[in-house]
């Protein structure tokens, strides 16, 4: 079975302009989102209280806000999660309050509605450990850019690193936008799916780049747009069945891997799918516009002189 | 060696198969010993319970008793506890149910996170800045006292912040000033500050100081928690340090966050008093406690008389620490006390000699109670006589307690005496409690997960690759048996996110097997025999593999640098993934192809 047809020939490049304009757009509206409507964060990083609570029967949300009102605490979010029996309810730091008694009474709150009330799950985070978080956070996403910098410098070129850096960037902004814009939890394990999409998403690029160094070796006649669309034409059917075959997983465990890990499910799939389309685009045509050429990757040491270890 | 691997890994794997059995380990508290006696009190309670154990193991210091369900093992909780008393601590776990060949090899299962086992997570702040400023608020008494001792006037000492400032009325006092503190206290910087008509000496700590105050600071409190957590009679609590100022406090299994809270934020401290060797300790013992003296228990239950004048209190002790006696050789005690204790404690010293001298150590527990229906907080007051010890000199500011019997003795004491000063503040900053309900839903809906991935997986590259296709699928299985026995021999921790990065390297490990039989078709199309088809696509894909995973891995490492634990689960099994994936996706696919079409001149391949 084949996706592709054998000699499939598609002029991908050339329409590197159209997929300039795409990009640009999708990358305005990613920006435009993380401006205006900014990220919902998860308490994570903004600090405070989360308890879950499940219930024997299935509970309208009304009679638990309701509860938890007569508590004082009226600012609580209230929301079903996962199933109409289990409800999630969140809570803001409040001043003069000691956190961890905070839990301890919205639970006792709720428990008031039904003594077989189940505690699932609390989680508090101090807004100290938040900011620290969002911090690290950052720093992380800096860390493992330049390491890859680095990297892909010193096994292809500088301009490759910067092609490949730029499609991680394009790839990071339209993941996080794409949360901005349907609003959806940005907690502890996105921002780890974001930082494993960078890693996905620079694997597909590096598989391309692979192929352009060798056809830049091995064809000694051609233009660089022509052998960059050989080289992408190539590793096309593998970039897609690899896609796929990791899509279908992703789509299992946003199916059925349970509420928590809904939105790290969801992070992967758009990271790998725009992952997908920039080691296509993105990338191989930055590379293109930073006037790469046969010389550049000539001189390097020769690779295919790797032992084959496989026994 | 493809063989010998897989058979390996199967075999670090299968402890996971096996259930486990919801079990009771007991432990002795102080002096006791888990022994026979103690196991057949076990069979006794349980009898009177009408329960019957699944087994019971004697471990190390440790009697393990499983049970057939869940429900019986609760039940049996109280009873146990009730019959064997204050000596032991039972507390509820998980015991692998393995034979014992497995047991032999040293094969476990996989060790699971908080967030899939159930418990409790906390994070605790160590309040550093008021650590320091405690530190300088005893040196100003420190110098208070050294100044009044060396009749050297001065008009104020006030404590601003970090800092000490002493105010003279002579540029001469202020030398002087300078001169005996900076001798006194070496660790101190002491420098003048004058300003117009005034003569001012700053004294502040040194770097070193502050770094030592902090240190000592942070582990007072992690000595106090292990302490407390260790009463809470839970398996495998787990308590460390994070960074500099925080401290992680795990407790598997725990599902009271309240009560948890409570029990860590107690506060301790200690009273240094004079035993009454006046009046008779039986009398005592019998009602008759005599005027001005109370009764006390050590630790190993023999009860003493102490007289109720307390001469030095825990937040009066600068440092306690073990060690050798220089003269002597045995184990010492090593107590340093601030300038008011040391005051105290030279007079009440000075005029006791011979006599004994106990340390009393105090701990304030809060408990919330169900009265009527309604929670009533219940201040505890634990009270017990730590060390007893005979004046044989008197002694000030710094003083050694001789007379312990074991190194190990001298360290317990000098932790429990560290336990009892004044620590640092503590604040909870973070907690994470888990439901046990909740974790074993993440296992099976992250085992789900798992195998519809793995399965839909399968299906494409049976179809898509043929024979080619079902080797690459057999890798895949061996992938995440390799996985698993990893995890399982190196213990790392496997979290809810650490699932999902199982999940997602059975996407992506394919993606060397797609690579190479990409390369394969390739060349075929080129018109090259079966044979070099095969050489060829293994050999130009392998540089092309190795690039794309470790730049993948370089994303793990970051990951594990920076995450907290259930990140760092996902990381772990990530990296692991990656590493099993291409051991199996090139060196084991190549064995089995090789078997396949290796001996026999083949015509096609079916890919």
């Amino acid at each position: 079975m084949q996706i592709l047809n054998k000699g499939t020939y598609l002029d991908l490049m050339g329409k590197r302009q159209l997929a300039i304009y795409f990009s640009s757009a999708l990358l305005l509206i990613a920006i435009g989102a993380i401006i205006v409507r900014g990220l919902n964060l998860g308490i994570d990083f903004t600090g405070g209280t989360l308890v879950e609570v499940k219930y024997p029967e299935a509970i309208e949300l009304a009679v638990v806000r309701d509860a938890l009102d007569k508590d004082g605490f009226s600012e609580a979010v209230v929301q079903h999660f996962g199933t109409p029996q289990e409800v999630l309810v969140r809570l803001a730091p409040q001043e003069g309050m000691e956190s961890a008694e905070l839990s301890d009474r919205a639970f006792r709150a709720m428990q008031g509605i039904s003594s077989e009330a189940e505690l699932r799950r609390v989680e508090f985070v101090g807004p100290q450990v938040g900011e620290e978080l969002t911090e690290k956070g950052g720093l992380a996403m800096l860390y493992a850019l330049i390491g890859i910098l680095i990297y892909v410098g010193l096994r292809f070129e500088y301009r490759f690193a910067v092609g490949s850096v730029i499609a991680l960037v394009h790839d990071v902004l339209i993941t996080v936008g794409f949360f901005a814009l349907f609003h959806v939890e940005f907690d502890l394990p996105v921002l780890a799916a974001v930082l494993a999409v960078i890693g996905y998403s620079l694997n597909d690029t590096i598989v391309v780049f692979d192929r352009i160094r060798e056809n830049f070796r091995k064809m000694r006649k051609g233009e660089t747009v022509e052998i960059i669309n050989t080289s992408v034409n190539q590793t096309l059917s593998r970039t897609l069945i690899t896609s796929g075959t990791t899509l279908l997983v992703l789509i299992a465990l946003f199916l059925f891997g349970g509420e928590i890990i809904h939105g790290f499910a969801l992070a992967l799939i758009v990271g790998v799918v725009i992952g997908t389309y920039s080691s296509i685009y993105v990338a191989s045509s930055s590379v293109i516009s930073m006037g790469v050429s046969r010389a550049d990757l000539m001189p390097v040491k020769k690779d295919d002189e790797v032992v084959d270890e496989t026994p | 060696m493809v063989l010998v691997v897989v058979l390996l890994g199967a075999l670090y794997a299968l402890p996971n198969l096996f259930g486990q059995d919801p079990s009771m380990e007991i432990s002795a508290t102080r002096d006791a010993v888990v022994d026979q006696t103690t196991q057949n009190r076990v069979e006794q309670a349980l009898q009177q319970l009408g329960i019957s154990a699944k087994g019971m193991e004697m471990q190390q210091q440790k009697l393990l008793v499983r049970f057939n369900s869940s429900e019986d093992q609760l039940k049996a909780m109280d009873q146990i506890a009730a019959a064997l008393g204050e000596d032991y601590t039972p507390a509820l776990t998980l015991a692998p149910d393995l034979p014992d060949w497995l047991i032999g090899l040293g094969a476990e299962p996989m060790y699971l996170g908080l967030d899939l086992r159930g418990g409790i997570h906390v994070l605790i702040d160590v309040d550093m800045e008021s650590a320091i400023t405690q530190a300088a608020e005893r040196y100003s008494s420190d110098i208070r006292t050294l100044l009044r001792e060396e009749k050297l006037r001065y008009v104020r000492i006030s404590r601003e912040d970090e800092r000490v400032v002493v105010k003279f009325n002579t540029a001469e006092k202020r030398d002087q000033a300078i001169e005996l503190i900076g001798n006194e206290f070496r660790n101190l910087n002491v420098k003048d500050i004058d300003q117009e008509e005034a003569f001012l000496v700053e004294v502040s700590l040194s770097p070193a100081e502050k770094q030592e105050v902090q240190r000592f600071a942070l582990q007072q409190n992690i000595t106090t928690l292990r302490n407390r957590v260790n009463a809470l009679g839970i398996s495998e609590p787990s308590i460390q340090q994070q960074g500099v100022r925080r401290i992680v406090v795990q407790l598997p299994g725990a599902q009271d966050p309240g009560k948890v809270k409570e029990i860590l934020g107690a506060t301790a401290t200690l009273e240094y008093r004079l035993a009454d060797t006046e009046h008779s300790v039986e009398d005592a013992v019998n009602g008759r406690v005599p005027p001005g003296a109370s009764l006390y228990y050590e630790r190993d239950g023999r009860p003493v008389l102490l007289k109720k004048r307390v001469i030095v209190t825990g937040n009066q002790i600068v440092d306690a620490s073990s060690g050798l006696d220089q003269q002597t050789g045995s184990p010492a005690v090593f107590v340093s006390l601030d300038g008011v204790g040391a005051k105290r404690m030279r007079r009440m010293t000075n005029e006791n000699v011979g006599r004994p001298m106990a340390v009393v150590f105090i701990e304030n527990r809060t408990t919330t109670r169900m009265v009527d229906g309604k929670p009533v907080k219940v201040k505890r007051k634990v009270e017990e006589v730590i060390s007893i010890a005979t004046i044989r000199e008197p002694f000030g500011r710094r003083f050694q307690t001789t007379g312990l019997d074991t190194t190990e003795e001298a360290r317990d004491l000098a932790l429990l005496l560290r336990a009892g000063a004044l620590a640092a503040p503590i604040e909870i900053v973070e907690e994470r409690t888990i439901g046990p309900s909740l974790g074993q839903d993440s296992i099976d809906q992250g085992f789900a997960s798992v195998m519809i991935g793995l399965a839909m997986v399968m299906v494409f590259m049976a179809i898509y690759y043929r024979v080619f296709g079902l080797v690459a699928d057999m890798a895949l299985v061996m992938n995440l048996v390799l996985i698993v026995a990893v995890l399982s021999m190196l213990q790392a921790t496997l979290t809810l996110p650490g699932i999902a990065g199982i999940v997602l390297t059975v996407g992506m490990a394919v993606d060397a097997n797609v690579l190479i039989f990409q390369r394969i078709r390739e060349e075929i199309a080129n018109g090259n025999s079966p044979q070099a088809s095969i050489q060829a696509g293994y050999e130009k894909a392998f540089s092309t593999i190795i690039d794309a995973n470790i730049t993948t891995l370089i994303a793990a490492v970051v990951l594990f640098s920076f995450g907290t634990g259930p990140i760092k689960g996902f990381a772990v099994t990530l990296a692991i993934g990656i590493l099993t994936s291409m051991f199996t996706a090139i060196i084991g696919t190549r064995a089995v192809i090789n078997w396949i079409y290796g001996r026999k001149r083949v015509q096609s391949l079916a890919i």
